[in-house]
């Protein structure tokens, strides 16, 4: 774990913290009032908003600080030039002197831990500074709370001290103002820090801030003033107080002429970004840009490392600009003044050496920034002193950033949308502190490594170990344990008691995606045949023959791994055992070696004790009025002609098995006999659509070869036979109850494709109405329109389960369709919901026909049930997913295809204990595509721990975000929206209020302490909060929502993951073969003069910043010019040249990685598109009013705080 | 006598016409003694190749209530331009059309050879014909193969501008579309849901959503249109139907063992009505419904899916054990009138071995004059043949087939109507001459005839309301006019008017006058429909004690007798043959139900109130013809003494032709005698029943089942079976060796019947 003691200055975030938020705003009062509570740096900040990163040890050290500072100044002075905040995250520079000590630290860690070998040797060869730092940092965090990372820690203690009393003097500045000024002081200890600082990697914000309040003192003073009195002053002072430095002069009249840009940080924290923006833009473009392209790369993983360091925040900053150009607005960390200040050095540092020339920067920048600071942060005045000072390098660095603050502005104003949607920026003008983004946890940071470090395969024999993120290309070895392909757990050290468990507040939870499909180069499942009598099995609890079988009594009878029940060995199945007490067979048979394998069920395990027939696929085709006009009749027909000869099958050599049946609709339906022996095909209309029923038997469902000219003849015909219609409604739930009774007919499972338009208002069951009313928004009645309108289809749903008919359905709104109740069967059947609002030909046919080819061909399983069996002490008690539950214990799934997951939340009922760990193995019964009867059986050990340290080391955040996210999207159809976004805040809090309380070393209040396994999780859940679902903005439908509510429902953890935080990565270099590395979600990171490729899982935005160079331009577009980019583009043109190339074979490696096309949406900078795709760049302030990363991070800290005290 | 004779078949043949009572007796308690009341067999389209047709409309009553058409009994002042109406009395002026009359330029209807008069309605839009045909597809497979093949024939055989549509079911229920091109197109139905006509019409898209303001007009060409998707005309469709009939498909659903397959024939039928309820109210058409079992499911079902239930048979009946012969004769009945008040027939072509249903159907033809065809299988000639010749046409080309028809009888004021039957449904028309006392479908003067043909015979009955002490005028004659509207073939309207009078008598003064004018035959018939018609409703034992009484009766009352001493009992020639009518009515399947399913009898009786006279009289007593070496082809008595060794007997049951050979000719013919040149007259003696059997079949309609047989063959039952049992096992010795065949029965025979008759006919406790 990493102890991110993240320390971050929040200026005054009178929202967070009531208390303290105000008294710190007398800047007197608030001084000595903060100072009581919290460790000096606490009190220094003067907010307790300080994500102090390090153990309360840690402090000692910052007297190292103090030498930074002559450094600093020069920083400082930068940082006043554009804001401030980000002096938080400088600390990198500590980090890298960190990781010696750090390391032998952590792996010592590491290996007492446990049998990580992976682990250890991905931190063992720190790449850069910075990573090891970080890694280094979380390693002793992870141990910190143990016993054992106290030694360890011990000097970076020594580190952090010093930076405490740094931040001391500079808090009372720092919450009045003035960040900048106390940065600057930060920045001193940076560069003297190093060394602590970076042990303290968490720390490091603690040390920004502290640094700032140290730097503030001297110019605080003035800044208080300053600030406390109007505006105006403070811009003078500003001046003035820039003045200082040698830059000031030119700050000063550069201030005036860019009034709005002086107006503009504030404005970023605050409301008024507007203006700030262009002024930022105008003014820094030049340089920043010039530097921040070299740099870019580098940024984005030393923003990363650098909030680690937060000690020499400066530093960050620098770093960070070049990247992100966000350094500037992290405002309220105070970095921007620093960013401006080091951004100038650091951008030529950065091309450098990522890590370490950032680092050293910010020691510099430390001191301007902590002049510059001040004044943006809290007084509109200090900016514009600060701009003018430095307005070339902020121009660089800021403008970019600058666009992005006012989302941060708003974030503020935002915090209150925690409790409430709507944001009253009542305050917003004062208090405009804020993290610095660098110095807060990355996951691109954390991706990065991740990524470094997985270098060999995952073996899977080790018990508790937890795999590779889902962002790593990563090779799994079944030794014993199901893929992390299969099943990832939240916690691979459960908690041995419940009490732990509830204390913690971790779920505890598995996401199961029992037939997903694997990498070419990995195995499928083996297939185990035990003969007619069927699997062996456990006699009482009936687990399937396993590795966590023991045997007994040299093999005659076994002992079950899960309930402990001793079970015969039948004869045939008998073998000797080794002196281990092995069997001798135990490598030959998968069932006893492989953590996952399938056997051949045998017709016990049968509905009716019949072997089933093979699974046919029926396409139920709207043909209304809106349905042909939008071409989607004529396409699907088209596409069908050529689709069919790819149904999946399981042997490839062989033609699929699986029948297919056609059939239109409106008002009525309309069967297709299309019988190999007729000349033509027959329609059979049945307009009896109360009482639906199958009018044929015989040549409704056929095989596709048998009959392939009658099919096409039928395909070439339906788009000419509707041409003419004017019937626009249509019915829903006939069509799904035609799909039942011919599979019922034909005695088989299979799938029903229904392609949809509307609402269906024609008089049928299932008829709807429309219930979209914006008014009930946030109201308790909200929860009603996620609820089914009628019944109807919930009675459907059951029957379809009972006979395995999986529902997928393919949406083509223009208007309200209700998905709410449309959904009700396909999620209920394991089936998928497709939804192309506003269909049109033209631009929405490559992806809907990708969807759907996709859907077709993929690897299905029907009519199968999912058993998740433990070990006795915990339980399975919930499930999250498409599927349909009878009981409590057997998910039943009509159709479970290879994308589809299952979250399955486990509770204890009894104890665990250490050494047997807890056991679960999940055993899902299906037929497959060929209409075999199988078995597929996931077996997964985690570890049980007894101490709550162990648990929190060993988690894994992008599972516990599934969860989080499913749970939630599932309670907003019973609970009142807020109540659940308040539930998961609430319960995120808990969780980290418990590793605070229990496993962090003592520390001040004011520092925010995370885990280093969950160092993302505020991150990320703030997405979840934001999404659609949770907080909607005023574009967003019902619809969209219900949709977005289902789909999450059943993804995985990497859907999961890149659909909260999309994959946003620069494109403006392309090297074949590897990938650049990614930039964290927020405009500040956005170059002018970039274009940037983001994706979310659904959709695919390739953005291009306004001064993109020609080449580049041409390279991509084939024009040179940036306004003669078609906006509406659905493809990238086709160019021969290698970047072109490479960059759609980017985009089509995006795309084949996802279980859905997503449709290229090219979005030009300051276009209109560009809302949209802001709306993805989520550690930003969203326009529905979700909060920003760092607002969130500090509304998080407060929860954190009202907990533990 | 002869005069009579002569008389009578006069009129049957000008007016098609035939009376029990050729005098009337004048009051209604002579009436009422006569036993056989006054009523008549009526034949409303007898062909009349010498009748052409007037161009123009028939010059009616002005009276509002009696609008009786000018007939040649009306008493006309010529010079005054009056005629005075001889119904009621009325005086009415000719319209001016008739300004010419005079007594040497009268108007045909005014001819007494014209007592029947056809005019040609020119108003009104003529419609075309409309043939639905409704087919199971639950058939084997050769048999449905016959079966499309003979639609596909009958295609040819439409009037080319007639409308034809396309059901078939099985399971489910489909209505085809004709008009489409590429993909043949149907709507489905359930075969288990009762649906509403408005329902089947709004899921086959014929009702258009009325929109206010706007429906009258643009209406009716829509709706047109859209029902045009399922009928179409002949020579357009030609090709497609044709097509789609060869496609046609056995019903694809399984059948379990030990299971019928699932007919949804009461769905098919309501989908039939209902269709044409909608499209074409009013307009003659024929639904043909073209059967192989009965009905198993959804409403109408007769028998339930399991093979192991048997359909009812008339043991079940009896012991009310039949659990869906309520439910189901209710709902066809329902089927039957609604499809009847919009004038549609519909016909039965039933072909299986077993029974299809028939006695709950029954209604269905019977209410809507359309056709019963039972046969063993489609791949019958029994059923092409017969098939075919539904579309026979008449010597002008047209077919012999009239829709829509409606009969109206008028009476002078001495009459009342009691009421009809025969293939008709009342119209419950009150008017002053209908008598309170029903007879048959009664209550009305006036009946719907959804479709009739030449041969369609309705039972009239009457009942005399002069009162006793009101004698009538020495010369009065009594009158009755039937007035028959129809839709001819050719989509003409046509109304028949046929006037007949009869001479009024008093009983006591001028019995023997009366008695002299009795038509046996037609009272036959007319007693036996009366007794057909109980029977429906009561009890067999009822019926025929009904009928005994009523013949005792008869013979009390004109039989010469001494009190007590039957073999004095003596009946004059006119009433002679009419006890003999009565002993085989007894026992035929009209009325008695052994040996029969339920279904055959309610064939036979569909038959028997719907053929004429003759063809009735043949049901009732078949006929018999004997063919020897002794002479040329005679008819015999219908008596197992007929039955011979060396003849051929050729029986006519109407719905059986039987050949049977004598026992002698049996061997000889198995000798092959008839190969050898030197016994070229048995091949003749062989041939020539055959040739008189061939004639007959080809005009029969239903065509008969052919039965070729010997001494000794399995089928000689048929003949068995209906020869008078005068020798049998019981008194086989008692007659004499060397005559005709014993039958093995225990059923009474003529001798034996006559002994009782008469001993109770003079009976003077009786």
């Amino acid at each position: 774990m990493w102890t991110w003691h993240s320390v971050a200055a929040v200026p005054l975030n009178v929202r967070f913290c009531y208390q303290e938020g105000i008294r710190e705003q007398h800047p007197g009062t608030a001084s000595s009032s903060v100072g009581h509570r919290a460790s000096p740096f606490a009190t220094n900040n003067g907010l307790p908003y300080y994500l102090h990163l390090y153990r309360g040890q840690a402090r000692g050290p910052p007297t190292s600080a103090p030498p930074p500072v002559s450094a600093p100044q020069q920083y400082n002075q930068y940082s006043h030039s554009q804001g401030d905040m980000q002096n938080g995250p400088p600390p990198m520079t500590q980090a890298p002197p960190r990781p010696a000590a750090a390391q032998s630290y952590n792996q010592g860690h590491m290996n007492m831990t446990g049998p990580h070998p992976s682990y250890p040797q991905h931190y063992g060869p720190p790449p850069t500074m910075q990573q090891v730092t970080s890694q280094m940092t979380g390693m002793q965090i992870t141990s910190g709370p143990p016993t054992p990372a106290g030694p360890g820690y011990a000097p970076p203690h020594s580190s952090q001290p010093p930076i405490s009393t740094y931040s001391a003097p500079p808090q009372p500045s720092y919450t009045q103002a003035p960040p900048p000024a106390s940065s600057a002081p930060t920045q001193p200890p940076p560069p003297g820090v190093p060394a602590a600082s970076q042990q303290y990697y968490g720390v490091p914000p603690l040390p920004s801030q502290q640094p700032f309040d140290s730097s503030r003192p001297p110019t605080s003073q003035q800044q208080f003033t300053s600030s406390a009195p109007p505006p105006p002053s403070q811009q003078t002072f500003p001046p003035s107080s820039f003045s200082g430095p040698p830059t000031r002069p030119q700050a000063a009249p550069v201030s005036q002429p860019q009034p709005p840009f002086s107006a503009a940080p504030p404005s970023l924290s605050s409301a008024p970004p507007p203006g700030s923006q262009p002024g930022f833009a105008g003014g820094p473009p030049p340089i920043a840009q010039g530097s921040f392209p070299p740099q870019l790369t580098p940024p984005s993983s030393q923003p990363g490392s650098f909030p680690p360091p937060g000690p020499p925040p400066t530093s960050a900053a620098s770093g960070q600009y070049p990247p992100m150009s966000q350094p500037q607005q992290p405002p309220a960390a105070q970095p921007s003044p620093y960013h401006s200040g080091p951004p100038p050095p650091r951008a030529q540092m950065p091309p450098t050496s990522m890590g370490q020339s950032n680092h050293l920067p910010p020691g510099p920048q430390g001191p301007l920034g902590q002049q510059g600071p001040p004044g943006p942060l809290q007084q509109p005045p200090v900016q514009p002193g600060m701009q003018t000072g430095y307005p070339p390098q902020q121009n660089g660095a800021f403008g970019q950033a600058r666009s992005p603050q006012p989302g941060y502005a708003g974030p503020y104003p935002g915090q209150p949308n925690y409790g409430a949607p709507a944001p009253a920026p009542t305050a917003a003008p004062a208090p405009q502190k804020r993290l610095d983004p660098d110095a807060i946890p990355s996951p691109i940071q954390v991706i990065e490594d991740d990524k470094a470090k997985s270098n060999e395969p995952f073996t899977t024999g080790v018990r508790g170990q937890a795999p590779p993120l889902v962002t790593t290309n990563f090779q799994v070895k079944d030794q014993g344990n199901a893929s992390p392909r299969f099943i990832r757990c939240t916690a691979y050290n459960m908690p041995c008691t419940s009490d732990m468990a509830k204390q913690s507040q971790v779920p505890l939870a598995a996401v199961i995606k029992p037939l997903a499909t694997l990498p070419p180069d990995e195995a499928p499942p083996y297939v185990v045949d035990h003969g007619e009598t069927g699997p062996i099995r456990c006699n009482r609890c009936k687990a399937y023959m396993c590795p966590y079988m023991q045997f007994i009594e040299g093999g005659r009878r076994f002992q079950c791994g899960f309930c402990s029940c001793v079970t015969e060995v039948p004869p045939h199945y008998f073998q000797h055992l080794d002196h281990t007490g092995k069997r001798v067979d135990c490598y030959d048979r998968p069932e006893l070696s492989l953590g996952s394998y399938e056997y051949l069920a045998t017709v016990d395990y049968c509905k009716n004790n019949k072997l089933p027939q093979p699974p046919a696929f029926i396409f139920l085709i709207d043909v209304s009025y809106n349905a042909v006009k939008s071409g989607m009749v004529s396409i699907i027909c088209n596409e069908l002609k050529s689709l069919l000869d790819l149904l999946p099958r399981q042997n490839p050599e062989v033609d699929s098995v699986i029948r297919v049946g056609f059939v239109t609709y409106n008002k009525v339906l309309h069967f297709y006999n299309v019988k190999s022996t007729l000349a033509q095909p027959q329609m059979l209309v049945v307009s009896d659509v109360s009482d639906m029923f199958v009018p044929l038997l015989d040549g409704f469902l056929v095989n596709v070869n048998e009959s392939r000219q009658v099919i096409e003849s039928l395909l070439d015909q339906i788009p000419e036979m509707f041409a003419d219609t004017r019937e626009t409604e249509t019915v829903f739930g006939p069509v799904i109850q035609a799909g039942l009774e011919a599979l019922k007919a034909a005695d088989c499972a299979g799938k029903l494709f229904v392609f949809h338009t509307s609402l269906p208002i024609a008089e049928a069951p299932g008829k709807l109405k429309n219930r979209e009313d914006k008014k009930l928004i946030g109201t308790d009645k909200e929860k009603t329109l996620f609820q089914p309108q009628v019944g109807v289809y919930n009675n459907l749903a059951k029957e379809c389960v009972a006979q395995g008919c999986c529902v997928d359905l393919f949406l083509f709104p223009n208007q309200y369709v209700d998905v709410a109740t449309l959904g009700v069967v396909p999620v209920s059947t394991g089936g998928s919901i497709y939804k192309y609002t506003y269909f049109q030909a033209q631009t929405d046919q490559e992806r809907f026909l990708n969807d759907l080819r996709r859907d077709v061909q993929k690897q299905v399983g029907f009519d199968a049930v999912m058993r998740v069996r433990t070990s006795t002490g915990i339980r399975a008690t919930d499930f999250f997913g498409s599927f349909y539950m009878n009981n409590t214990t057997d998910v039943e799934l009509a159709g479970l295809d290879c994308d589809k997951a299952i979250t399955v939340e486990f509770k204890h009922d009894d104890k665990l204990s250490e050494e047997t760990g807890a056991l679960m193995q999940c055993a899902v019964l299906y037929t497959s595509c060929s209409g075999q009867r199988r078995l597929r059986i996931h077996n997964m050990a985690v570890n049980c721990c007894a101490q709550l340290a162990d648990l929190y080391r060993n988690c894994e955040t992008d599972t516990i975000i599934n969860y989080f996210a499913k749970y939630a999207f599932r309670g907003v159809a019973n609970n009142p929206t807020k109540a659940v976004r308040d539930t998961l805040v609430n319960q995120c809090a808990q969780i980290l209020a418990c590793y605070r309380k229990n496993c962090a070393s003592p520390s001040s209040a004011g520092q925010l302490i995370l885990p280093e396994c969950m160092k993302l999780l505020p991150v990320y859940l703030n997405c979840v909060m934001k999404s659609d679902v949770l907080l909607p903005g005023a574009d967003v439908s019902l619809d969209d929502r219900a949709y977005l509510k289902q789909l999450i429902g059943c993804m995985d953890v990497a859907e999961t993951h890149v659909f909260f935080y999309p994959r946003l990565l620069p494109v403006m270099k392309l090297e074949s073969g590897s990938l650049p590395v990614a930039v964290r979600d927020s405009e500040e990171r956005l170059s002018k003069g970039g274009v940037y490729l983001m994706e979310t899982g659904l959709h695919l935005f390739l953005w291009v910043g306004a001064s993109v160079q020609q080449e580049l331009l041409l390279n991509i577009f084939g024009t040179p010019s940036f306004s003669q980019i078609d906006p509406n583009m659905i493809s990238l043109p086709v160019l021969d040249n290698p970047f072109s190339q490479r960059l759609r074979e980017v985009v089509d490696s995006f795309r084949a990685q996802r279980s859905r096309y997503m449709k290229l949406m090219v979005v030009k900078q300051e276009d209109r598109a560009e809302l949209t795709f802001r709306h993805f760049l989520v550690e930003d302030k969203s326009a529905s009013g979700g909060a920003s990363y760092v607002d969130f991070l500090c509304h998080m800290h407060k929860e954190i705080r009202q907990l533990l005290s | 006598m002869s005069t009579y004779q002569e008389f009578i078949q006069q009129n049957e043949d000008r007016d098609g016409v035939r009376f029990s009572w050729n005098l009337w007796p004048s009051s209604r308690l002579e009436a009422t003694r006569l036993v056989v009341p006054v009523s008549c067999l009526f034949t409303p389209l007898k062909e009349r190749p010498n009748l052409p047709p007037v161009q123009y409309e028939p010059v009616m009553c002005s009276r509002a209530n009696c609008k009786a058409v000018l007939n040649p009994l009306c008493q006309v002042d010529f010079k005054a331009k009056i005629w005075a109406c001889n119904f009621c009395f009325q005086r009415n002026p000719f319209p001016p059309s008739y300004a010419g009359i005079s007594e040497v330029n009268q108007p045909a209807e005014l001819m007494p050879q014209f007592s029947t008069i056809e005019y040609i309605v020119q108003r009104g839009p003529s419609a075309p014909l409309i043939f639905l045909y409704v087919v199971d597809t639950c058939l084997e497979e050769e048999d449905l193969q016959a079966l499309k093949e003979s639609l596909q024939m009958s295609l040819s055989l439409l009037p080319p501008n007639a409308l034809v549509g396309l059901i078939t079911f099985g399971r489910m229920v489909q209505v085809h579309e004709l008009t489409c091109e590429g993909i043949a197109k149907s709507y489905v139905f359930r075969g288990t849901k009762d649906l509403s006509s408005k329902q089947i019409q709004e899921m086959l898209g014929l009702m258009k959503p009325a929109a206010p303001g706007q429906q009258s007009r643009p209406v009716a060409p829509q709706e047109a249109a859209a029902s045009c998707r399922f009928l179409q005309p002949v020579h357009r469709v030609d090709m497609n139907l044709t097509d789609l009939l060869g496609e046609l498909q056995r019903d694809p659903w399984p059948v379990p063992q030990g299971k019928r397959p699932l007919r949804s024939t009461g769905v098919a039928l309501s989908v039939a009505v209902g269709l044409l309820e909608g499209a074409f109210p009013n307009t003659g058409a024929r639904v043909m419904l073209f059967i192989g079992g009965p009905p198993t499911q959804g409403p109408g079902m007769v028998v339930g899916d399991e093979l192991k239930t048997p359909i009812r048979s008339w043991h079940d009946i009896q012991k009310d054990n039949a659990r869906h012969l309520k439910k189901a004769t209710k709902y066809y009945e329902a089927l039957a009138n609604r499809s009847a008040v919009n004038g549609h027939s519909i016909d039965i072509y039933a072909c299986a071995l077993d029974q299809t249903g028939l006695l709950e159907m029954k209604c269905l033809s019977n209410l809507t004059g359309g056709h019963i065809v039972m046969g063993d299988s489609f791949n019958t000639s029994l059923f092409k043949q017969t098939f075919q010749r539904v579309f026979s046409k008449d010597y002008n080309g047209d077919f012999r087939m009239a829709f829509g028809g409606n009969l109206e009888v008028k009476t002078s004021r001495e009459l009342k109507v009691c009421g009809a039957i025969g293939p008709c449904v009342s119209l419950h028309s009150k008017g002053s001459s209908v008598s309170e006392n029903e007879m048959g479908i009664g209550g009305t003067n006036q009946w719907k005839l959804c479709s009739l043909d030449p041969s369609t015979t309705l039972g009239v009955y009457f009942e005399v309301v002069n009162q006793h002490n009101a004698p009538v005028p020495q010369g009065g004659r009594g009158a009755i006019q039937f007035v028959t509207q129809y839709q001819h073939s050719n989509t003409q309207r046509r109304i028949r008017v046929t006037t007949i009078a009869r001479n009024w008598a008093d009983a006591q003064s001028q019995i023997q006058h009366i008695e002299s004018s009795f038509d046996q035959e037609a009272a036959a018939v007319l007693m036996a429909r009366l007794g057909v018609f109980r029977a429906e409703s009561e009890e067999g034992p009822d019926v025929l004690r009904w009928l005994d009484r009523q013949l005792i009766r008869l013979c009390q009352k004109f039989g010469q007798f001494n009190k007590d001493d039957p073999t004095s009992f003596r009946l004059s020639e006119s009433l002679s043959l009419y006890p003999q009518f009565m002993f085989h009515l007894r026992r035929s399947p009209f009325l008695q139900v052994f040996n029969n399913s339920p279904d055959e009898s309610s064939y036979y009786r569909h038959h028997f109130v719907r053929e004429d006279l003759t063809q009735s009289l043949i049901m009732i007593q078949p006929i018999l013809y004997s063919y020897s070496f002794h002479g040329p082809p005679e008819p015999v008595l219908l008596d197992s003494s007929s039955i011979l060794p060396d003849r051929i007997l050729l029986m006519d049951s109407f719905f059986q032709l039987v050949i049977y050979h004598g026992e002698t000719i049996a061997q000889w013919r198995k000798a092959g005698y008839q190969e050898m040149p030197e016994y070229e007259n048995f091949k003749q003696l062989l041939q020539a029943p055959l040739d008189d059997a061939q004639e007959i079949l080809q005009t029969r309609f239903p065509m008969p089942r052919y039965i070729d047989t010997e001494h000794g063959g399995s089928q000689a039952r048929f003949l068995l079976s209906k020869v008078n049992p005068s020798q049998t096992h019981n008194n086989l010795y008692a007659w004499g060796q060397e005559t005709g065949a014993p039958i093995l029965t225990d059923d009474v025979s003529l001798q034996v019947f006559m002994d009782h008759l008469k001993k109770l006919a003079v009976s003077s406790s009786a």
